[in-house]
């Protein structure tokens, strides 16, 4: 195989969030960035195949996410960062610069993927532009 | 390493003069290592004349791999002449749940007012686990299971021995999250369990047609299989879990259509029928 296979629960997010037209960000219990939908390219500015295997310390920062006062948030106060970190649910409203330049309003819901209640497989965003 | 199936019909048992040729019993393959090691893939009602012949001379120890607790998976079980014998230890893996213990859930089925008696009547030292998402040993097999994509808790598991290995991935539709052509094979529901295998026994219940009105019911279809086998690079593929509507002549068709499809991808593809054994690697048989 040119690459390991990944957890069931991460195949039916990928296949779940690539057929959705909805943004999805979806990573790793690292964090690597491992998929995120044509509805997110939109938003974030990138094509996925460009942002691939993003680690964590990239995309918490490439997007420059700030408060709604422009102040910046650091991982732990991301939503995604919050279902990393913290493995609980969480939701916020911040403002984020797309790689194309446009800076955007976006709502983020993150949540993190137990395949079993001691078995953390990643995590995942959903999102939308105000 | 050798596996002989004992059933290999899928959904329910369909005996009849229509099935003869393939058999008519649902999911049971019986697996011998070159040590004599025991194990029993899945325990639909093919585990029952599997039992029988067991009883001439009867192991100490059985394992027995359910794939997923499905009735014509686990229908057998009550009727496995080793549960109700003494001096056999009986080990029973199935996939982990996210709520019960496997021994709650397969009670659950054999209880009143579903069966007449519970398991714990049986005289068989019965042991259950929780088969691990990763390797683990069974006498001088290395077992290998992975969750798979059907509905509900449900694994496929790889075992080898040798250097030879033989993959059950039945009840199994990887084409609901990949599109299995294109996909990297990484992505791919069972794609470790089956990469480089020997033998791979896979699911195949539908033709392309009856697939299409089938989407999510957890199988796949011929041509689904012969793609992903390919993909696997399986040395030969094994059609299993036959649709109860397919008698022997449109086995044969879909036999047929099957290597038609797969050209010289594959070593040999065939369809499982029952009473046959495979020869997976050198083996000293006992």
């Amino acid at each position: 195989m040119d690459a390991p296979q990944h957890n069931l629960v991460l195949i039916v997010a990928r296949d779940f969030a690539s057929r959705l037209a909805t943004p999805v960000f979806l990573v790793d219990p690292d964090g690597t960035l491992l998929f995120f939908n044509e509805a997110a390219e939109a938003v974030l500015g990138q094509p996925f195949r460009e942002g691939a295997g993003m680690p964590v310390e990239e995309w918490s920062t490439v997007f420059s996410p700030a408060d709604e006062d422009g102040a910046p948030l650091p991982l732990q106060d991301l939503p995604l960062g919050v279902a990393l970190v913290r493995r609980v649910p969480a939701h916020r409203a911040l403002r984020i610069v797309g790689r194309d330049g446009v800076a955007r309003g976006i709502e983020v819901t993150a949540f993190p993927l137990f395949a079993h209640a001691d078995e953390f497989v990643g995590a995942v965003a959903i999102f939308w532009e105000h | 390493m050798r596996a002989t199936i004992w059933g290999c019909r899928g959904s329910i048992a369909t005996p009849g003069p229509a099935t003869l040729r393939y058999g008519g019993n649902t999911s049971c393959v019986e697996v011998r290592s070159a040590a004599g090691d025991v194990l029993i893939l899945d325990a639909g009602t093919g585990l029952r004349p599997l039992g029988v012949e067991l009883m001439r001379d009867l192991p100490a120890r059985i394992d027995v791999l359910l794939t997923h607790l499905h009735v014509d998976h686990l229908e057998g079980l009550g009727f496995f002449a080793p549960l109700w014998a003494s001096d056999v230890e009986l080990h029973i893996w199935g996939p982990r749940s996210t709520v019960r213990p496997l021994s709650h859930r397969i009670e659950h089925y054999f209880s009143p007012p579903l069966f007449p008696v519970g398991l714990g009547e049986g005289t068989a030292r019965l042991e259950f686990h929780d088969a691990p998402e990763g390797e683990w040993m069974i006498g001088g097999v290395r077992v290998t299971s992975q969750p798979i994509l059907h509905p509900g808790a449900t694994v496929g598991y790889r075992l080898e021995e040798q250097g030879r290995s033989l993959a059950y991935v039945t009840d199994h539709e990887p084409a609901l999250a990949s599109d299995l052509a294109t996909t990297p094979f990484g992505w791919v529901s069972g794609a470790a369990l089956a990469f480089g295998a020997d033998v791979l026994i896979h699911d195949a219940q539908y033709t392309a047609e009856e697939y299409g009105t089938k989407v999510g019911w957890g199988h796949s279809s011929v041509d689904q299989v012969v793609t992903f086998a390919t993909r696997a690079k399986a040395d030969q593929l094994l059609l299993f879990h036959h649709d109860p509507s397919h008698d022997d002549d449109a086995m044969d068709a879909i036999v047929a259509h099957a290597r038609e499809t797969a050209g010289g991808a594959l070593g040999r593809c065939a369809a499982a029928t029952e009473g046959v054994t495979l020869d997976i690697g050198p083996s000293s048989w006992r």
